[in-house]
């Protein structure tokens, strides 16, 4: 696959949580196509990159350039509509799922394609059936979520994201709040995403999934990114000391 | 009781249900639907990041639970005239409910909206819907379901309190009773009567808050 055409190039970026400065500067390129795993330890700031990309958080510096569209200067305090207008390149996926109580699988997934973007609802529904056959849940379409699993719900998640039909799908820690045997199934989800070329922004913990799937491993940490090649690089052979540190405490846990 | 105190209570059965019917019940059930759109008014300034707003809407909540209905009703109906703002009882009596239910509820619905937890707001962010969107489709919906229980307790205090609008000369239910009983000289049947009527009201309404609780919970494990 080529990864030529860029998708998003982020430069700069600085947030900070009162005193607390989260993100010190990230640089960040992604292309088309491409699977980018964002690793490190907790509080390093990986789920922030994630929540600013999408408009959930408004850095405080810093440039986010999705292709094709006007980039976004937080030094020059953008407007709401700015930062909402991010979202229309990208959707997120939760670690908790977030999936609306109060209405079915199906009106979850078809929600933003028939109220934001205008689509009939006949063809949102057909597109919403066959994205929940691909995860294997077609048969789940009328359920509400609390009769869903987590590892169910999360699928339902990562269907709700794609109708849309976004640039780049962002998972926050997708899987981390999940059962242990209910895990596998998200990321075959996610691992069948990737083939079909989908582009992705994930933060994980799962070291060996992102070994597998990603084609460039971030890995941050203390609101800076240290380290960033492909994962036979950074997870195999890293060049800096501290990501060595992060991959072998993983190791021995 | 004797025969004729059997007969008072029979024959004042009807008026009394009159007086519910035509006053009580209709006087409950408007007040109270204005109020609840006073009172998401209200929620909604209460939560805005606007200083100015959220601290009139928090004056306006203050003054309505800080100062006796009865009071505010007289206000109304006696005071305004002094001012040459003249308004009848019923519309009088209908203005001070809806403005109190208005004050009353609107805490309860601002802390129903706090209680959506904030992953829902973001997930309809993600999907690109707008704040408004996301209030009237996503955080009411689930804040109606905690808001019932408080809410129907306002509702059936406001059953009662529309006793009151009996002192601005609204003809309900116990005005009727007040009637009867200044004519027949039988306080304690009478007014004991206008009680059991109220009671079963409240009840049919508590009835009608458990169905609708089992409904909104049908998408909720329990």
């Amino acid at each position: 696959m080529s990864h030529d055409e860029g998708v998003l190039e982020v430069r700069g970026l600085h947030k900070r949580f009162g005193e607390v400065e989260v993100l010190k500067g990230i640089d960040l390129d992604i292309h088309r196509g491409e699977v980018v795993a964002l690793i490190g330890p907790s509080g390093s700031g990986k789920t922030t990159v994630l929540r600013c990309l999408n408009g959930l958080e408004v850095p405080d510096a810093g440039t986010v350039d999705f292709a094709d569209a006007t980039p976004v200067d937080f030094a020059a305090s953008p407007s709401r509509a700015a930062v909402a207008g991010l979202r229309e390149h990208s959707a997120m996926v939760f670690q908790h799922y977030n999936l609306f109580p109060h209405r079915t699988v199906l009106e979850n997934v078809i929600e933003g394609p028939v109220l934001v973007q205008k689509r009939r609802r006949a063809d949102a529904t057909a597109d919403a059936r066959a994205l929940l056959e691909r995860v294997g849940l077609a048969d789940k379409a009328d359920a509400y979520p609390y009769e869903l699993s987590g590892g169910q719900q999360q699928r339902v998640g990562i269907v709700r994201a794609l109708a849309l039909k976004p640039r780049l799908l962002l998972f926050d820690e997708p899987t981390s709040a999940l059962d242990p045997e209910l895990v596998g199934d998200v990321l075959a989800a996610i691992r069948e995403l990737a083939a079909e070329g989908w582009t992705m922004l994930l933060v994980t913990h799962e070291l060996r999934f992102a070994r597998d799937v990603a084609d460039q491993v971030v890995f941050m940490d203390g609101g800076v990114v240290v380290e960033a090649g492909p994962p036979s690089e950074v997870l195999v052979s890293p060049r800096q000391e501290r990501t060595r540190q992060f991959l072998q405490r993983l190791l021995d846990h | 009781m004797d025969e004729s105190t059997w007969d008072l209570v029979a024959g004042s059965f009807l008026p009394l249900l009159e007086g519910a019917v035509r006053g009580t019940i209709p006087l409950a059930l408007i007040s109270f639907a204005l109020g609840l759109v006073i009172a998401l008014g209200i929620a909604l300034m209460r939560l805005s990041k606007v200083r100015v707003v959220s601290a009139l809407a928090r004056g306006y909540v203050s003054i309505i639970r800080g100062t006796p209905l009865l009071v505010q009703l007289f206000v109304i109906f006696y005071g305004l005239p002094s001012i040459g703002v003249l308004v009848d009882p019923w519309p009088s009596a209908i203005v001070a409910f809806s403005l109190n239910v208005g004050g009353y509820a609107a805490e309860v619905i601002r802390a129903a909206i706090l209680s959506v937890p904030r992953g829902q707001w973001e997930a309809a962010y993600t999907i690109r819907m707008s704040p408004a969107q996301t209030m009237s489709r996503v955080i009411l919906p689930q804040a109606a379901r905690v808001s019932v229980p408080p809410l129907s307790n306002t509702f059936i205090s406001l059953v009662k309190d529309t006793s009151l609008a009996s002192l601005i000369l609204v003809t309900e239910m116990f005005r009727q009773a007040q009637e009867i009983a200044a004519f027949s000289r039988e306080f304690m049947v009478i007014y004991i009567e206008a009680a059991v009527i109220y009671w079963v009201i409240c009840v049919v309404l508590s009835a009608g808050q458990t169905a609708l609780e089992r409904r909104l919970d049908r998408h909720v494990a329990r």
